[in-house]
């Protein structure tokens, strides 16, 4: 365990107003011990990646349920290449096709939660690659 | 694996006026490792205009401060906003929410928001919120706007740490009693009446009037505004008031008092957690088995050289 909560972006991009899914996971992150900021609705990947940077975040986790997270998941990774900031662990979750999975695998996003993901899991999930870098 | 982010790679960051340099130092001031740069930046700060923003949950703190941060950056001024929120008690975790009245601030190259969760320190603020007002300032942002967590009638601390303090009240939400009772009625610089189209909005500013006939104020008398932040309706006299209290700390020389007692608050503060921390030991090993609370206290006291 770090020394320090772990502290995690959970975002909600584009037009996409479901956020009943980012409430559980940031609610389930907050009750494993970690400090979660949540974006509100409508966020640009700039946004996003501008908060993650301010809020010295460990982790971003975005939650897609729109349909267009082919488009927004390879931005929010550009952007945070662009920004020197791809040492922040960067996941999502959503109603996203297996092939697309393994597409956004590829294109840099750590890990794609799909819907019937134990919450559990998630949070191992943060734990381990966003503790690794909250102990260096 | 990430690549190891060292105390003097944060500096040459912070340094570098960088965001990342920014947000890397105030979480090394959050975990407590910040020190040796706040004592090298310590000599350049108190230039910027720190306004505290404290008031119960949903009188819209976060939206008054969207709303404040609109406004200094109209003026051309940079803004700092650190934002504090409870963590929990039972999980330490912490949901950061007042992000979501900010959005509109988010890539703006001047503005930096920083969510910080309370860690435990009671008063309305974090531990850590002091050292991040320093940081900051030393990076060069003219404006720092520090919202408490939703308070209740006593966390008063932002009153030790701000310039200003701007108390935000909703109509509607208490009796003349409520405005009476003592804690954060008596730290306010400047009082907020927001959601002034309220139809109660006129009561609340009689019962704030009536307050402070009976209160007694030394040199300021706060000074009262409506405002509807969702709107920005207030938000320029809110402005001019803001201006007008600094201006008079500065003519009356009490400017440099607000920073002594900063400084020396936070003084206690660094001092009082280390002893805490020491004197929990103490406490848990001598309470064991102990026959009575004064003998024990007495053998606490005797490990730091003094008795009760």
């Amino acid at each position: 365990m770090a020394d320090r909560p772990l502290r995690v972006v959970v975002a909600k991009a584009g037009l996409d107003g479901h956020d009943r899914g980012a409430k559980v996971i940031a609610r389930a992150l907050r009750d494993a011990g970690m400090e979660v900021i949540y974006t509100g609705l409508f966020q640009t990947p700039e946004q996003i990646v501008q908060t993650a940077i301010q809020e010295d975040a460990d982790g971003i986790g975005l939650s897609i349920l729109s349909g267009a997270h082919m488009t927004l998941f390879p931005l929010i990774v550009e952007q945070l290449k662009a920004q020197g900031a791809d040492d922040i662990v960067f996941f999502g979750g959503g109603t996203i096709p297996p092939d697309d999975v393994v597409a956004l695998k590829a294109a840099g996003v750590k890990a794609i939660f799909t819907p019937g993901a134990p919450l559990q899991d998630i949070i191992d999930f943060v734990n381990a690659e966003c503790g690794k870098k909250a102990r260096t | 694996m990430c690549p190891q982010v060292d105390f003097d790679t944060i500096v040459h960051d912070f340094d570098a006026r960088t965001q990342r340099g920014l947000a890397r130092a105030i979480s090394l001031a959050e975990s407590g490792r910040a020190a040796p740069l706040i004592a090298r930046v310590y000599p350049q700060v108190g230039r910027a205009m720190t306004i505290g923003l404290t008031g119960p949950p949903g009188v819209g703190k976060s939206t008054l401060s969207s709303a404040l941060v609109r406004k200094a950056r109209t003026l051309g001024k940079s803004v700092g906003v650190i934002s504090v929120d409870p963590s929990s008690p039972f999980s330490h975790g912490a949901l950061l929410g007042d992000r979501i009245r900010l959005t509109e601030h988010f890539v703006d190259a001047d503005v930096f928001i920083r969510s910080m969760a309370s860690r435990g320190h009671l008063g309305g603020l974090a531990g850590a919120t002091a050292d991040a007002v320093t940081l900051m300032d030393a990076y060069g942002l003219d404006v720092i706007l520090i919202e408490t967590v939703g308070v209740g009638q006593s966390e008063i601390e932002i009153a030790e740490l701000a310039q200003t303090t701007l108390v935000a009240l909703q109509p509607g939400s208490g009796d003349s009693v409520q405005v009476l009772k003592a804690g954060i009625m008596e730290i306010a610089d400047i009082f907020i009446i927001n959601k002034a189209d309220h139809p109660m909005a006129n009561q609340l500013r009689r019962e704030i009037r009536s307050m402070m006939e009976i209160l007694q104020f030394s040199g300021w008398v706060p000074e009262v505004v409506s405002t509807q932040a969702t709107t920005g309706v207030g938000i320029d006299e809110l402005w001019v008031a803001i201006e007008k209290h600094i201006a008079w700390l500065k003519t009356t020389g009490k400017m440099h008092e607000k920073r002594q007692e900063a400084f020396e608050h936070q003084v206690r503060q660094l001092a009082l957690g280390n002893i805490a921390v020491r004197l929990e030991d103490r406490v848990k090993a001598e309470s064991h088995g102990a026959s009575d609370p004064y003998a024990a206290a007495e053998r606490v006291l005797a490990t730091f050289n003094v008795s009760l």
